[in-house]
Parts: C-alpha cells; structure tokens; sequence
C-alpha cells in the first residue's frame, strides 16, 4: 500500500482544494474523487472578514489528511517561515515545499528548494518537495531529508500532461523505493492514468478538476483513471513495437498458401 | 506607531502581538499564524513579543490551495 511518511493512503490522488465554483462543489468534489489527500495554503487575512475560519472548519469536516504548501514563496526564508506557521495552523508536520523561480513558468527554484528542504527536514518536517524532473535534484532533496519526490508533469495550471515522460521513467527506475507524485500539469484524466502507468505513485492536481465544467464528474473520471493507470501498471504494459503482430492465430489461416 | 499589518500601513497602540490580534478581535479560538519581521511567532510567544515601529506583521490564515 502507497504511504508518505509512514502514513498509509488508498487512494493515489492528491486533490488541491483551489478555484472551484463553491464550497459545496469542493466538498462534493473531494468526496466524488475518493482523495484522502488535500493540499491547501495560507493567506493574509482580513480581521473584518475572517473568511479563513470558514475554510478551516470545511476541511476539517473532509476527514481528510491536509498537506498545506508554501505556493507563491520566491526565497528560502519566505518558504521556511510559511512552513512554519502552516505547521502550527494546521497541526502537522507534512509540508508541500514550492519555492518558486520563474512567474511565468511557475518552476521551483531547484537550488532554494534543496537548501529549504535541508532546513525544514532537519527542523521534523516531513517535505514533499514540488521540484522537475531533474534526477540531480532529486538525488539532492532526498539527501536532504526528503522521503517523497514531487516532480512536475507540466507546468502549473497548463493542462499539458506530462511534458517529459522519458525523464519520469528515468527518476522512477532511479527511485523504485521512493513515492513519485506527479504534481502539476495535468489537464486529463488520461495524463493522469498515463503517469500511473509508467509507475509513478501518485498524482496531485487541482485545476483540471476545479476548472472542469462539471467538476464532480471529474473528480470522479480521475479516481476512475488513476485506479485503471495504477492496474495496468500493476499487470504490466505492452511495450510498443514497430510491426504489427497478428493476434489471431496464424496457424490455420484458410486459403493460405506457401509461395 | 506605524506598522505594516498583512503589507498595509496601519496604527497601533498594541505593545504586543497578542494586544495587537485581540484588538483586531482575534480570539484565543482563532485559526491563525503569525509572523513579525519575515519570522514566525508561535501563538504560545505572542504575549511576549513586543513591537517596534515600522514592524512587519503578517497575520495567515487557511486558504484553498493547490
């Protein structure tokens, strides 16, 4: 059974919890999807409107473990601080890290990601780090102290799928011990179940289901591709050939004649 | 004196971070995280950390994410 940290989960979808059209929605969504894993952040609130109270007390309702993550974070002190007080917000040591480099491609800082790892590690948080599918870097977050790998299938919010599967084949023979979560870029249940077949553990994702226009229904299309991804993965894929192979018996075939 | 509240000016007359959130009617129940100066202040420091003119608090609380 999958587990992150020693904590086991059935399900291979982490769902983030942004962008849907209502709290119900969202609740309904979760629930449709099946995740026992939901991602969600920290804002500036205001004391006029505390609207951040309310959303704790949804997800609380989920029964749900909560992997809270420090999006928007540019260095190594804002992602460790907002670590920090998630810790203490959401009562867990679990932390999804993202210390962002570009705006427009929303890339992790691989450098600022692996010195923020080493700190949170050492300080008893459990980090999913949100990288690429770089293998150096992933040598180095987990000699970091991470026990998870997150790399990217595309980026952020882009519904590309899964840019370089070669690279992600390659991490996960690298790593056949360590929970690979595809996290980020996924636009279509078949990207997810396409990860899940390579052998990838999991998958994170949030606006392809937020965004669907149905998003209950979605939810429930991944839950069903990422089961179907994971048994296929599971009874072994077909590896792809150039020629055709008949695949009724040759044997017998009337009106065949040796020329 | 002038501080920066969530990367506004604001006023205060707060000696403390848990003067200031209990005038900005945060209760001991809150479901917030605090952080003065780019660092964290657990809840169980704020009554003893005291402000400074021009102090940079950030006061989070949860939030969809992704």
């Amino acid at each position: 059974m999958l587990s992150f940290y020693g904590r086991k989960v059935d399900s291979r979808l982490l769902m983030g919890t942004s962008m849907y059209p209502s709290p119900d929605i969202l609740q309904k969504a979760v629930r449709a999807s099946r995740a026992q894993i939901v991602t969600v952040s920290l804002r500036r609130e205001s004391a006029s409107r505390q609207s951040g109270q309310g959303f704790w007390k949804l997800i609380r309702e989920l029964d749900v473990h909560i992997l809270p993550n420090t999006a928007g974070c540019k260095s190594v002190r804002e992602a460790v601080t907002t670590a920090q007080m998630a810790r203490e917000l959401f009562e867990t040591p679990w932390i999804k890290l993202e210390v962002i480099a570009n705006d427009d491609t929303l890339q992790p800082d691989l450098f600022g990601l692996v010195e923020a790892a080493r700190i949170l590690a050492a300080d008893g948080f459990e980090v999913f780090p949100y990288t690429t599918e770089d293998l150096g870097a992933a040598e180095r977050l987990l000699e970091a102290g991470c026990k998870v790998l997150m790399p990217w299938g595309a980026p952020i919010g882009s519904a590309r799928g899964l840019n370089n599967p070669y690279a992600l084949k390659t991490l996960r023979a690298w790593f056949p011990d360590i929970p690979l979560v595809v996290d980020a870029g996924i636009g279509a249940p078949s990207h997810a179940a396409k990860a899940l077949e390579m052998g990838c553990d999991a998958v994170l994702l949030n606006t392809a289901i937020a965004k669907a226009a149905d998003p209950v229904k979605m939810a429930r299309a991944f839950a069903g591709a990422i089961e179907a991804g994971r048994q296929a993965f599971e009874a072994g894929v077909l590896e792809p050939r150039d020629m055709a192979s008949p695949s009724t018996p040759v044997a017998g075939t009337p009106f065949f004649r040796l020329d | 004196m002038n501080i920066r509240l969530n990367g506004e000016p604001a006023q205060t007359a707060a000696q403390t971070l848990h003067e200031l959130l209990e005038g900005l009617g945060y209760d001991e129940d809150a479901r917030i995280a605090t952080a003065v100066n780019g660092d964290f202040v657990p809840a169980s420091r704020r009554a003893e950390c005291k402000l400074n003119g021009n102090d940079e608090i950030e006061i989070l609380a949860p939030r969809q994410g992704g």
